[in-house]
């Protein structure tokens, strides 16, 4: 099978311009308030602008381009349905300062979303406000800090995570103030000894994915959770992997305090090229005091935006938060129901596992054992062959699959996490594996000079980061 | 459970009899049974009911609206929605496969242009979530710019923008420090500015137009006073298409919502918290950044650059923790902006500027009304000072079907003001109609 991207010379849109500008325009401003001269943005046709666009698109990779097993990432098919409703104007054009008797769709929406994340992730409270996985954790950190404050607890001032964290948890603790302390892995799982020396009444928080970022289940979560609670810290849950674990298990049945659900992973948003997603945070009962200000609650039959929370850590963004993402994750939830939530999970890790076995006749997966939604292979054995990781993810490219996850994590020697989620059927499996074993067994040349059927070839970002030009300005300037 | 097939094939291949085994690592004690949640409804079913709840909604299509404040009711051109909804771009991750992504990188890079165009700065990178988290990550690259403890912000801003601002600063040991408003023109005191600074000072925020949507008029000065610090300003990015840019002024960071250009306000979000800086900075900056390259053949191309400032490379020594951010709304954006052009988007700000006139002109003959209440150049906003609380006059609006201008009902002083903002979608009769009711609401004669 060959896969070959379209690929077209097409110019930047400030090259395309082909209307001539007439008389400046006459601004009221004064001098000192005013733009000198015209404003340097193109004028075409309409018609132009969506060709130009359009062509675009064709050099672009999404999940309905093809298969997209990117690890931790949990590229999922993006209902059509959300795209259709989250479009309509009464849902999109609505200003977020409109009086609550105008929003009482949006409100129930939410509402209804909070109740459905709490039962989901085994919590008591949610907050829909945090835009992003990450806005997700710090919020949960700046809950924590609230926390122990509140309780004049204030030398805590240690966040304490495992060294197969994802890079935004260390990222986010240290954001909100915190020491980031990294324990090392054992076997693949939380080293329970390093946790205990680490733990102390300087810790904040613990931090944990599970299954983690190796797939694998942390089995000792309820032991971890009595640890870190009897050392007065607080669990934190990163839900970047809940794909593995929904109506199998949940943190608050782990002993998670706090958790953050990525809603452009979990319940199928779309990823939109970087963004938005959605991050709502759930907290267990002693913590929901201090979730964002305003709360979503119900009054009879009417929805309200609650301000009044003396314990409230404020607002972690301008309004409540992706209103639109929300209400396409609540779109999936309710189109599945609980089973068909649980059966995403089950068939999310049935893929997984047997893409792993498939995998396995070519490459190492370490840690051998069951996984969950995910896994890690490493190329380490091609090495001396003078392949790596990165050249398989690129020429994995040519066949029309999204490379994985490369180099990551880092207890993996070249590493290629794989998550294929529940929507890759068996001949996609099949084919990827293959894909897989042919490519392992090319020229090692090949590899290196990988990829050939895109719609640029290998592309040198050292040469990017060296000369950094960032904008058109800039490009001409260094033209002339 | 019902198998399929394949799935049995699978579970054969994996030498297991049922897809529980696979959940067999999972002790038993945290195990739960399925989850308690309403059933699955069949895609009719789901269209049916949410059009039932959203139904409940009165979008700003439904009835006159004169809301603002940094979220603004454009119109989007149909154009801008049927490219956002070509799922090449929509269901991509972010592009750290370049070679694979080049769509939405060249448009991410083209965007970074226009924009850079519009604040006069040289990098702009590819989204912080909103205005909010905008300025919140604008304070903290300040300090990394510059060493100090304190940072001075208007008085005058939006609550819960500052809310964001103190919980993103409350880790860096940040005192944020309030400077006082000028009370004939509405503008910053630079007075009060000059007073309160100190050597620990990093930097200063500014915001043109600003809450009262009135143009600060002395940024050369305030630039002049701060001399080496940190000089951040907040924009409405589409008066820049005919104000001064900031950069021109000496700005190091302009940010604010790029919502305006192409993105409908979507209840508060998605929306595109833009942020651009000098060149210079750019290593200390957050978020994505897209740069021109080549690929093996020589071809243009385009990937993201300076990666090693990121969460994923450097972890707790990252410039921020952001890694989901706001793209598909600069998309939105890059082709909003192309689709108006340079000259069209001056056009559009001229005519909000002659339009926010109008309506301003029009309630000053309400008695007891007092529009604009500051002096100076607006924009498309201006503050009204009422005869009563602002917010009782939302109130009443409402109940006749006009949602009014913010009522700054939470800011100390200021409870009956109203800032009232005007887009292309503001008719003439929406200002006569918007004037009467307030008139009678008022019970005042004309």
């Amino acid at each position: 099978m060959r896969y070959r991207q379209a690929r077209h010379d097409e110019p930047l849109i400030m090259d395309l311009a082909n209307i001539c500008e007439d008389e400046p325009i006459t601004i009221k401003l004064p001098e000192h308030l005013a733009r000198k001269g015209g404003l340097n943005i193109p004028t075409l046709q309409e018609s132009e602008v969506v060709r130009h666009y359009t062509v675009l698109s064709q050099m672009n990779f999404g999940v309905d381009s093809g298969f997209y097993p990117l690890g931790s990432c949990t590229m999922k098919y993006n209902l059509k349905i959300s795209e259709e409703i989250a479009n309509m104007v009464k849902a999109s054009m609505l200003h977020p300062d409109q009086p609550e008797a105008m929003i009482q769709g949006t409100l129930q929406v939410m509402h209804e979303l909070q109740e459905m994340l709490c039962e989901i992730g085994g919590m008591d409270a949610v907050t829909l406000q945090p835009a992003a996985g990450a806005h997700g954790e710090f919020t949960g950190m700046l809950i924590t800090k609230a926390y122990h404050k509140k309780r004049n607890d204030d030398q805590r001032t240690e966040v304490i995570m495992p060294d197969s964290a994802h890079g935004t948890n260390p990222a986010s603790a240290a954001m909100a103030g915190y020491d980031v302390i990294t324990i090392p892995s054992k076997d693949g799982m939380v080293n329970l000894e390093a946790l205990e020396s680490a733990l102390s009444e300087k810790t904040a928080a613990f931090m944990l994915t599970n299954p983690n970022t190796l797939g694998i289940f942390e089995t000792d979560a309820v032991k971890i959770a009595s640890m870190v609670h009897d050392a007065g810290a607080l669990m934190y849950y990163d839900g970047a992997n809940f794909n593995a674990i929904m109506g199998k298990t949940s943190p608050g049945k782990m002993g998670f305090d706090i958790v953050h659900f990525n809603l452009h992973k979990t319940f199928g948003t779309p990823h939109g090229g970087g963004g938005p997603g959605a991050g709502p945070v759930g907290v267990v009962k002693r913590l929901e005091s201090f979730l964002p200000i305003p709360v979503v609650e119900k009054e009879g039959s009417v929805f309200k935006l609650r301000y009044d929370r003396p314990d409230t850590i404020g607002k972690v963004q301008g309004y409540y938060g992706n209103w639109g993402v929300m209400l396409r994750a609540y779109i999936f939830i309710r189109l599945h129901g609980g089973d068909g939530l649980r059966q995403i999970s089950e068939r999310a890790v049935l893929n997984a596992n047997y893409l792993m076995k498939k995998v396995e006749a070519t490459m190492d997966v370490p840690y051998p054992g069951l996984k969950k939604h995910e896994f890690v292979a490493s190329a380490s054995c091609m090495k001396d062959r003078g392949i790596r990781a990165l050249h398989i993810g690129k020429r994995l490219l040519d066949f029309g699959f999204h490379s994985p996850t490369v180099y990551f994590p880092m207890l993996v020697e070249e590493a290629l996490m794989i998550e294929p989620t529940e929507n890759a059927s068996k001949a996609t499996l099949d084919a990827y594996a293959d894909t897989i074993a042919s490519v392992c067994a090319e020229e090692p040349d090949i590899l290196a000079g990988a990829p050939y059927n895109t719609s640029v070839r290998q592309i040198s970002e050292k040469e990017a980061a060296k000369n950094l030009i960032l904008s058109y300005k800039m490009m001409m300037e260094k033209e002339s | 459970m019902a198998q399929n097939i394949e799935e049995k094939q699978m579970l054969e291949f994996l030498g297991i009899d049922s897809v529980e085994r696979l959940f067999d690592d999972i002790p038993q004690q945290v195990k739960v049974d399925g989850l308690d949640l309403p059933c699955g409804l069949s895609e009719l079913e789901v269209k049916r009911q949410l059009g039932q709840m959203l139904n409940r909604n009165v979008s700003v299509d439904d009835v006159p609206s004169f809301l603002g404040s940094g979220t603004y009711d454009v119109h989007i051109p149909s154009a801008v929605g049927a490219i956002l909804g070509r799922s090449e771009f929509y269901s991509s991750y972010t592009p750290y496969q370049p070679e694979t992504s080049q769509g939405m990188l060249q448009s991410m890079f083209e965007y970074q242009s226009m924009m850079s165009e519009l604040t006069g700065m040289e990098a702009v990178n590819n989204s912080m979530y909103d205005w909010a988290t905008a300025l919140g990550e604008a304070v903290l690259m300040a300090a990394r710019l510059k060493k100090g403890g304190q940072f001075l912000v208007p008085g005058m801003m939006s609550r819960s923008k500052r809310s964001v601002l103190d919980n993103y600063v409350n880790g860096a040991d940040i005192r944020i420090v309030e400077i006082a408003h000028d009370e004939i023109t509405g503008q910053l005191d630079l007075d009060d500015l000059r007073a309160k600074m100190t050597d620990d000072t990093i930097g200063a925020y500014v915001e043109s137009p600003n809450m009262f949507g009135v143009f600060e008029e002395k940024l050369e000065q305030l630039r002049e006073i701060l001399a080496d610090k940190i000089m951040v300003v907040g924009v409405n990015p589409l008066s820049l298409a005919i104000a001064k840019p900031p950069g021109e002024h000496g700005a190091d960071m302009v940010i604010g919502d790029g919502q305006i250009f192409g993105n409908p306000m979507n209840y508060g979000g998605p929306h595109l918290g833009f942020f651009s800086c000098k060149k210079k900075h750019v290593r200390k900056m957050p978020g994505r950044i897209v740069g021109l390259t080549h690929d093996a053949d020589g071809q243009q191309a385009y990937c993201m650059t300076l990666q090693t400032r990121e969460q994923h490379i450097r972890r707790e020594k990252a410039t921020s923790n952001i890694c989901s951010n706001e793209a598909l709304t600069t998309l939105a954006a890059a082709v909003y902006m192309s689709l108006k052009g340079g000259k069209g988007l001056q056009e559009l700000a001229v005519k909000l500027m002659e339009k926010a006139s109008v309506l301003s002109q029009r309630l000053s003959g309400i008695e007891g009304v007092k529009a604009p209440y500051f002096e100076g150049y607006s924009f498309n906003e201006i503050t009204v000072k009422l005869p009563t609380t602002a917010s009782h006059v939302f109130d009443e609006l409402a109940k006749r079907d006009i949602i009014g201008g913010k009522p700054l009902a939470d800011v100390p002083g200021m409870e009956s003001m109203m800032v009232f903002a005007v887009t292309d979608k503001t008719t003439d009769s929406d200002i006569e109609k918007l004037a009467n009711v307030i008139a009678s609401i008022l019970g005042a004669g004309q």
